[in-house]
């Protein structure tokens, strides 16, 4: 561990890396403007112009921008609103593909040069999408079915032994109106603080084994960095999973919410 | 190192990661909120307009192309009819044609044959006339012969005799009666 401030003077960062490469000062030590905030402005300022460059005059044969942004509406209202929602779900394909872009872009920011760390490796984004999305469900099945009936589709599914419920009642409970936006929340979080995680360990840690004494090991710092490369891969595969992961348990919530007594 | 340090400012204890820091959330929900409205506003309606248009463009395509095919159905229905009219009216005229020709023919072939029957008709009339006529001078000429001859053998004039008589006539009236059907034959 000689050799730590060597690489300390050269990266700025330790060798592992801790919760600390995650929390990068704001400006003037303030958490409004970081890093963080500026990556996640700036990713809502591209998606808003992308969106309205591309649709400023649609056209019934689409040219490819337009086709692209229709695509990716297309993508959640179809594959996700009126596939798990079923014929009601189309109205809530907006606010659905609004979010999907939303962490989208937010994910992506991980893996994209000078950029390099998700807005939802902190838990305070994913948070308040876990309780818009909590507020979404209960709020629709609360509408349609009424406070009462709504709490009992969820507490007690019918057909259950009346020896059964002090027990399931509580567990359902539990599980549907409380768990639900936590998962949502942790889950996307998760993903992308130990994808963040990753990435530091193998880049710092070529960095470290090329700042080691021993010669023979430093070679070993370029099989890192083509992990940490490979790992990049993987990571906008997650960016992407994660975020539709989110919006199609968000829609499957509301499906539940909506969904008849059986 | 100091002014690493010092930039992390009262953060020497690293924040834990999943207290969510509150401000971020206000800043998060601006900005979320900002992206939904402007989108769900401007651009997703937009575009649930143009998947409408552009499926109503397909179903008023396809509707022009089955009016469309009605049409040349129709048309070529009607080609079909006039074509089998005017191949009706083809035979027919056809039919008339022949039949108008056979009537001419018939027509000249009767006039042909009354033409023919006159002319032959004529000929034996004139041939029958002339043979008549014929036999008419042969019948005296061949009397006065005969008697001359008679008289000439038998010494004297038998004319007055003859002619008194009539014996000449009654001769050659009887052998006339062996002509009888021949004659009867050239006569009509």
């Amino acid at each position: 561990m000689r050799q730590l401030p060597a690489v300390l003077a050269e990266g700025g960062a330790h060798f592992p890396p801790s919760v600390e490469e995650f929390f990068l000062p704001g400006l003037g030590g303030q958490p409004w403007i970081s890093k963080i905030t500026v990556l996640l402005w700036l990713g809502i300022a591209l998606v808003i112009l992308f969106f309205l460059i591309a649709y400023r005059s649609p056209k019934l044969v689409p040219s490819k921008g337009q086709w692209l942004a229709e695509s990716m509406y297309g993508f959640i209202r179809d594959g996700v609103a009126r596939d798990v929602i079923g014929h009601e779900g189309l109205r809530f394909a907006p606010y659905l593909t609004s979010l999907f872009l939303f962490i989208f872009v937010s994910n992506i920011w991980g893996i994209i040069p000078l950029a390099q760390i998700s807005p939802m490796s902190h838990i305070a984004f994913p948070a308040f999408l876990g309780l818009l999305s909590w507020v979404l469900y209960n709020y629709a099945g609360i509408r349609k079915h009424g406070f009462a009936k709504y709490l009992r589709m969820n507490t007690l599914p019918p057909g259950t032994p009346w020896w059964v419920a002090p027990i399931l009642v509580p567990i359902e409970f539990f599980s549907n109106l409380i768990l639900r936006p936590i998962t949502l929340a942790i889950r996307l979080f998760a993903n992308m603080f130990a994808g963040h995680l990753i990435l530091l360990v193998f880049t710092l840690g070529g960095f470290t084994l090329l700042g080691l004494n021993t010669v023979l090991l430093k070679p070993i710092s370029l099989v890192a960095w083509l992990l940490a490369i490979l790992l990049t891969l993987f990571e906008a595969v997650i960016a992407i999973l994660q975020a539709y992961v989110f919006v199609l348990l968000t829609a499957a919530y509301l499906q539940g919410a909506l969904a008849e007594e059986h | 190192m100091h002014l690493f340090l010092l930039a992390e400012g009262a953060a020497e204890q690293p924040p834990n990661p999943i207290i969510p820091i509150w401000q971020e959330i206000v800043v998060g929900a601006i900005g979320f909120a900002l992206l939904c409205f402007i989108l769900m506003k401007y651009v997703f309606p937009r575009m649930e307009q143009t998947f409408q248009a552009r499926v109503e463009a397909i179903e008023g395509g396809i509707k022009r192309a089955e009016q469309a095919q009605a049409e040349a159905n129709t048309l070529l229905e009607q080609y079909r009819q006039q074509l089998a009219d005017a191949r009706g009216d083809a035979a027919r005229i056809r039919e008339e044609a022949r039949a108008d020709a056979v009537g001419i023919r018939d027509e000249i072939l009767a006039q042909a044959r009354e033409e023919s029957e006159r002319i032959i008709n004529a000929g034996r009339e004139a041939l029958a006339a002339e043979r008549s006529t014929i036999v008419r001078e042969l019948r005296s000429e061949v009397g006065s012969l005969a008697v001359e001859l008679a008289g000439r053998i038998v010494g004297e004039s038998l004319e007055d005799e003859a002619r008194r008589r009539g014996t000449v006539e009654r001769f050659l009236a009887e052998l006339g009666e062996g002509t009888e059907p021949a004659r009867a034959g050239g006569r009509r």
